[in-house]
């Protein structure tokens, strides 16, 4: 994400409109959104239960969020995953694909690296293809279509990176010092 | 993963160490390696750009070292920590990760001497100006406050004249202005306060002291909330590309863990003050008896403390759970579980011989009490400025500098404390014969 990163917000009038998402009035909206999506136990089961993964949005651009998460993903899960862009033939090795309608397999979680104003679109691909969960990434936040998604029967993560939710369960974020909230007596594993 | 808030005592013991992957190895093994070997030249590269997490050289990570720094942080109730090689260099590492010339800090005057000197020798030559508040009133904070500050420091408790932080009013003037409060609890330990909870954004601390516990192994640790909102006009290196690590951008690749990504993976790799396997896991190892060994403190803190103020031998003692310290209310605020045992009291002058004299000639009679520059071991450890690290000084210049001639520094051990109330009683009756 850069600083010029817009995102939809919703004005006390109940309107919205897109801000950038460093301005002080969507700093002053942002300490007063109501919705809550799962807690962090709830996103570890989420991320346990879950074997493919498709990103939506991914960028072939070495600098963007969306390589960061898809490089993490293949080196250091487990998961099938899965690349949407219409406008690449290939990140990261592997096939793009143009959209979510297109991929081999109907995927547990669609990440999603897109603009805010785009959630609501992403939402209906998900319902149409049957998905169980949308994650919206870290930084973009919709909250008509975190609502919305769940009205419609949809597992719904909000401004939240999926790369480091996972290293927080997973030993990745133990390894550079953060508190994963894990206690346990059992062996780590991948 | 048990759905349970585990407590401080289960987490000073478990937090940072689940049984290792590899071996099964219930007690935390000790990694002892400066480098670590790569999957392919794509797991070299990811690792390198931060695009994946793994460990690359012991100066920036070790598995070791990443559970001591997971303990504290849980312990802290932080988001996450880094742990460095002694106390001073937690401090400078985040001061370095904010500040560069031209800059400002508005610190407590009430500083250990190495972090005073820090500030106002080395960091000052680096072109980083820091205003020292006398008093410890949060408005005095405020009105030091430039557009050039960029935090504000202090010590939940103050070595060694015991004063207590208002981290609460600290926190409001340093928030109002965008400014992060970074917060020093060597001397409290998350068992007697946890800044975050009061609103303190970092914490810094010595861990060669009460963390460790027994008096042998240095190491720092630097521990941040999360909470913070680095990108704003106060702090732009944390909103700018980033070339040396292909591009990306701290807050907006990291979000909330921008702060602690960027200690690690700018200064630790540019300052380099790491902390070893070895001292981690002896560390790590102290910290599972911290709720233990700080309530023995305080418990023998106050016992010698009441003893003292009772004593007629001794002329002041300032130790804040005492009603009569200025800052008593606040130690009942901050610190319930008791006001550390790291205090100093004044022994009187007698008719034949000065307070500095009396003070000279108790430390030379203990005789359990060790003398020697530290605190925050189990042992018990007397020191005596006037005739130690201020001996060069008159009697005048001592008043002047705030360390009366007849000060004695006490960090009160873990031992019987009748033993040690023995041992001060019989130095005393020593030094005030004649």
């Amino acid at each position: 994400m850069s600083s010029e990163e817009v995102q939809t917000t919703q004005l006390s009038n109940g309107l919205t409109c897109d801000l950038p998402a460093s301005s002080p009035l969507a700093k002053l909206l942002k300490s007063q959104r109501t919705w809550v999506g799962p807690d962090a136990k709830q996103r570890l089961a989420i991320l346990r239960q879950a074997k493919s993964i498709a990103i939506v949005g991914a960028s072939p651009n070495p600098a963007r969020s969306s390589y960061f998460v898809g490089t993490y993903l293949l080196q250091s899960s487990d998961y099938r995953v899965y690349f949407v862009n219409p406008n690449a033939d290939e990140i990261l090795g592997h096939k793009a694909y143009p959209d979510l309608a297109s991929l081999p397999e109907v995927p547990d979680i669609v990440d999603v690296f897109r603009k805010a104003s785009d959630i609501p679109a992403v939402i209906d691909d998900v319902l149409a293809i049957g998905a169980p969960t949308v994650w919206v990434q870290l930084g973009i936040w919709n909250q008509d279509a975190a609502v919305y998604g769940e009205s419609k029967g949809l597992t719904v993560v909000m401004d939240r990176c999926l790369k480091v939710e996972h290293a927080r369960f997973h030993g990745g974020l133990h390894l550079l010092g953060f508190d994963t909230g894990v206690i346990s007596s059992r062996r780590a594993g991948r | 993963m048990a759905d349970r808030d585990y407590g401080f005592r289960t987490r000073a013991i478990h937090a940072g160490n689940i049984p290792d992957e590899a071996t099964g190895s219930r007690a935390l093994p000790i990694y002892q390696t400066s480098a670590y070997v790569f999957d392919d030249t794509a797991d070299a590269a990811a690792r390198f750009a931060l695009q994946k997490y793994g460990n690359i050289y012991s100066r920036l990570a070790n598995p070791t070292v990443a559970s001591f720094e997971e303990r504290v942080a849980s312990l802290e109730g932080g988001l996450g920590a880094v742990a460095t090689g002694s106390g001073l260099s937690a401090q400078f590492i985040t001061f370095a990760s904010l500040a560069g010339a031209g800059d400002h800090i508005v610190s407590s005057a009430n500083l250990y001497g190495g972090s005073i000197t820090q500030l106002d020798v080395t960091l000052r030559r680096f072109g980083v100006d820091t205003t020292f508040v006398r008093s410890s009133d949060p408005a005095d904070y405020a009105a030091a406050i430039t557009d050039k500050t960029k935090l504000i420091f202090a010590e939940t408790i103050a070595n060694p004249s015991g004063e207590i932080a208002d981290i609460e009013g600290l926190a409001e003037v340093a928030h109002a202005h965008n400014l992060p409060l970074i917060i020093d609890s060597t001397v409290a330990t998350p068992y007697l306060n946890r800044p975050i909870e009061w609103g303190a954004d970092v914490v810094t601390h010595s861990a060669t002291k009460f963390l460790g516990g027994a008096g042998t192994t240095l190491g720092g640790v630097v521990v941040e909330s999360g909470r913070f909102d680095w990108a704003t006009d106060r702090f732009p290196l944390f909103d700018e590309t980033v070339p040396s690590y292909g591009g990306l951008n701290w807050s907006g690749n990291f979000g909330e863990y921008a702060f602690l990504t960027r200690l690690r993976a700018e200064q630790l790799r540019d300052i380099g003050p790491a902390l070893s396997p070895h001292s981690a896991w002896l560390l790590a190892t102290g910290v599972e008896t911290l709720p233990f060994r700080m309530q023995a403190h305080v418990d023998n803190a106050r016992l010698v403390a009441e003893w003292l103020e009772a004593d007629s031998r001794i002329e002041k003692v300032y130790w804040a759970g005492l009603p009569g310290h200025p800052h008593f209310e606040r130690a009942q605020k901050y610190l319930p579980k008791g006001a550390g045992s790291v205090f100093s009291f004044e022994v009187r002058a007698t008719g034949t011989q000065s307070s500095r004299a009396v003070g000279q000639k108790f430390i030379e009679s203990v005789e359990l009490a060790s003398h020697l520059a530290n605190i925050g071991d189990a042992k018990t450890l007397v020191i005596h400025p006037a005739s130690t690290t201020h001996a060069q000084l008159t009697e005048q210049q001592l008043t002047d500098a705030g360390v009366l001639p007849g000060v004695v520094r006490i960090s009160v051990g873990i031992e019987d404390p009748e033993d040690i109330i023995d041992d001060l009683d019989q130095a005393l009756t020593e030094a005030t014969k004649g």
